[in-house]
């Protein structure tokens, strides 16, 4: 029995998994796990400080670090937040040059803004068309006074995945600090921080199952990173981030980083086999793009432009579907997304593009259904658009005057 | 068998309250700014949530920030307000909580000043007392409505009054009051205040900022369009949801709360009268309902909590957030309680859920404890 609308926006949140929301349970009962962890004079503290950690534990098996370089926050934005910040700020005296990249999130974005704001100097790097970062164009762009290098390990909109592998031995050659938002990979695409040479990471609970408002930052200790403390109080997460730490929420995030460690594989698998029978059912339509490169790309998304056809009206039209057009987080605004904007897509093209992400709970069933729709749509759509009309008669639409309103 | 008595460092979850969260963990999952239906719905609850929590301090949803709780709040309010201003002096009690002292600290490194408004040995924070420290270039106050160590409730309409003429922002801390009493946001006189979900049988994680409509605050976590453009970060839903539920009961059973603790209280202090040696702090000012800060003196307090837990009874000395520190409290300090006795300091902070039996547990391994420790003290002086 499928559940309509069909949820395909797994990339903007997904459910909490039954496994987690039942160990986040113990912690919300008044027989349960309520205490607050700081609280060191009785059982009720010990016992969730205890919980705390054993989730710290599973965040940091995760990605293979130790989980002393583990520091909870309210999320991934938050980490963002913390990492460009708290790096800029504590190591100022040292440079204030950060690289970035046009198609990071809104989070780092906002964050290397204020940072302008504040007399750091950024440069916001082009990715290729494929959505990847080049190499050579961000050794090119390092300077004798860039403290930070902040690339996304996968796009959020997208899906591709950087080399993040290649990035960080070319940043730590050059003694500068590399961050990654992992908020999107971490579960779906390998990370080991034994051997990638990152220094800080972003993680969020809510792309991988977990609940909303929780995340933490990977601070790395050898070589040992600093950071300015941005939320200060009673000295929490040693000294980076106080707060009283949300026990239930941290649980949660645990057990989700633990059931994806141990399924990811597989999970992966599955959910490729899915993507492809999306992407396979609709290939084949006229004028049909997808967005990002894919062979480098996270397994569960497919972006894709249906040139000709308007990217919100199709939303609207496949309303037994809920998709997203642009990143979620930008959803509201009428802007063509910018990340397809820093590929080179025209502004018709990112207009028209869907964000197709699969997870977890997607069945056959679903797919099959959401190609159906598409196809029946797309034509229903089309016909109605002019554009499409003078495409078919062979009008070059570039070579077009119009006339203003 | 065991009896919680730090409400004040946290409260346990309302039953009704996590009826109301839980649905939106795997049901209602959606991300608020998405557009389909499931975006819809979790922004439908967010936005109800914004009025329960709005209606518990008599402000406008418009007003509500939410946050990831107490702290978050605190420091977006002070760091939020200082950028915006021209002038670079701000002035705090010298009885915060470390969640406005230490972003306070931090900005006077950046070079801001920062001057400490005096307490009085009753534990009140008096206009006179800020009328010592304002000077030309204070822009920003910051005294809480309800201290969390000793319960006493500040004046903050006098504190505003005075700042106001001064053309200086307030700010005050209401993680504490807000549930222990009736709390009006405009009565305050404040231009911005802090609430804390976990304080009032809501979940950990979750707070707000009311602030003043006409307010400019420069976000502290940016990422665009969330609360107003002021607070960036997908929501956390389950946890607003929670927290509006937990504020509107709040406000609904207020009365009948306030009024089973101070009756508790009272029982549990006619107790503690009767138990040689013990003194209540700030006794006869005006506290919060639940709140009992006490002195036994000649008993290390670290001592007397651990052998209480061992009872099975939970109380804390000074804050969670400082816990573990050896430190005296900064407030019994402030209070000019010697630093030797501030050591012996015990904080009692009763829950809707206690009842007498609990002060009886409560009292009797208090006595117990102390005849022990003073006869092992004894010996050891003997020996």
């Amino acid at each position: 029995m499928m559940k309509l609308p069909i949820y395909l926006d797994y990339s903007a949140t997904t459910p909490v998994d039954p496994r987690v929301a039942k160990e986040m349970m113990k912690c919300l009962t008044i027989e349960g796990n309520f205490g607050n962890p700081a609280s060191r004079s009785h059982s009720f503290g010990w016992n969730a400080e205890a919980l705390v950690e054993k989730a710290r534990r599973q965040v940091a098996d995760l990605v293979n670090a130790d989980p002393r370089e583990i520091v909870w926050t309210s999320g991934a934005t938050e980490s963002d937040n913390l990492a460009l910040k708290g790096v800029a700020h504590f190591y100022q005296k040292k440079g204030k040059h950060i690289v970035t990249s046009k198609t990071e999130h809104k989070a780092v974005l906002d964050s290397c803004r204020q940072l302008e704001r504040e007399g750091f100097e950024v440069t916001y790097l082009d990715p290729e068309p494929s959505g990847l970062i080049d190499l050579g164009k961000l050794e090119s762009s390092l300077r004798a006074d860039t403290i930070l290098v902040s690339i996304m390990h996968v796009n959020n909109e997208i899906g591709v995945v950087q080399d993040i592998e290649a990035i960080g031995e070319l940043t730590r050659s050059r003694g500068i600090l590399f961050h990654c938002d992992a908020a999107q990979s971490a579960g779906k695409v390998e990370i080991d921080l034994q051997r990638m040479k990152v220094d800080l990471m972003s993680f969020s609970a809510h792309k991988i199952y977990g609940p909303k408002g929780i995340g933490a930052l990977y601070v790395r200790r050898q070589p040992r990173v600093r950071i300015e403390a941005q939320m200060h109080g009673g000295g929490h997460e040693r000294g980076m981030r106080s707060g009283t730490l949300p026990t239930h929420q941290i649980v949660g995030m645990g057990e989700a980083f633990r059931i994806a460690r141990e399924e990811m594989l597989e999970e992966n698998a599955r959910i490729l086999k899915l993507r492809n029978r999306l992407w396979d059912g609709i290939k084949d339509i006229e004028e049909v793009y997808v967005n990002g490169d894919l062979d480098h790309h996270v397994a569960g998304n497919l972006n894709v432009s249906f040139n000709f056809v308007e990217g919100e009206s199709l939303i609207m039209a496949l309303k037994d579907m809920a998709v997203s057009s642009g990143s979620a987080c930008t959803s509201a605004s009428l802007e063509p997304s910018y990340v397809l904007r820093a590929l080179g897509r025209n502004d018709e093209l990112a207009h028209s593009s869907i964000r197709f992400t699969i997870g977890r709970f997607t069945t056959e069933e679903d797919i099959d259904y959401t190609i159906k729709l598409i196809r029946m749509n797309i034509d229903k759509l089309r016909a109605l658009s002019p554009l499409w009309e003078m495409y078919k008669e062979g009008i070059d639409l570039s070579k077009v005057q119009w006339a203003a309103h | 068998m065991s009896v919680y008595l730090d409400n004040n460092a946290t409260t346990p979850i309302d039953s009704e309250v996590l009826d109301t969260m839980v649905p939106y963990l795997e049901e209602y999952y959606g991300n608020p700014a998405s557009v389909h239906s499931y975006g819809r719905k979790a922004r439908t609850a967010v936005d109800r949530a914004r009025e329960q929590v709005a209606s518990l301090v008599k402000v406008h949803p418009g007003q509500v920030i939410f946050t990831s709780g107490g702290t978050e709040a605190n420091n977006l309010a002070l760091k939020g307000i200082a950028s915006t201003k021209r002038t670079n002096v701000i002035a705090i009690s010298e009885i915060e909580h470390t969640s406005v002292i230490a972003p306070a600290q931090a900005m006077q490194k950046r070079g801001w000043e920062l001057d400490l408004i005096k307490a009085d040995s009753d534990g009140h924070v008096l206009p006179e007392a800020l009328n010592e420290v304002i000077r030309e270039g204070t822009c920003l106050v910051s005294v809480m409505l309800a201290n969390n160590e000793t319960g006493v409730i500040q004046d903050v309409a006098a504190i505003s009054e005075l700042a106001r003429a001064h053309d200086i922002i307030v700010h005050t801390d209401a993680v504490q009051a807000a549930g222990k009493m009736p709390v009006d946001f405009e009565s305050t006189g404040a231009h911005m205040m802090s609430l804390s979900a976990h304080k009032l049988y809501g979940p950990k994680g979750v707070g707000a900022l009311i602030v003043n409509k006409s307010l400019e605050l420069e976000p502290l976590i940016h990422g665009i369009g969330h609360e107003m453009g002021v607070r960036g970060g997908t929501e956390n839903v389950a946890g607003i949801v929670g927290f509006g539920k937990a504020a509107e009961i709040a406000a609904h059973k207020l009365e009948k709360r306030t009024n089973h603790l101070f009756e508790l209280r009272r029982y549990l202090e006619a107790g503690l009268h009767q138990t040689a040696g013990i003194t209540i702090v700030a006794e006869h000012s005006q506290r919060l309902s639940n709140t009992v800060c006490i002195l036994v003196p000649g008993i290390e307090g670290e001592t007397l909590l651990m052998n209480l837990d061992r009872a099975g009874v939970a109380v804390s000395s000074g804050s969670a957030c400082a816990s573990g520190s050896t430190n005296p409290s900064h407030v019994l300090l402030a209070m000019g309680i010697d630093r030797d006795l501030a050591r012996c300091a015990i904080r009692i902070s009763l829950g809707k859920d206690n009842i007498q039996a609990d002060a009886d547990i409560l009292l009797d391994n208090l006595r117990r404890e102390v005849a022990n420790l003073q006869t092992m003290g004894l010996q050891a002086w003997a020996s």
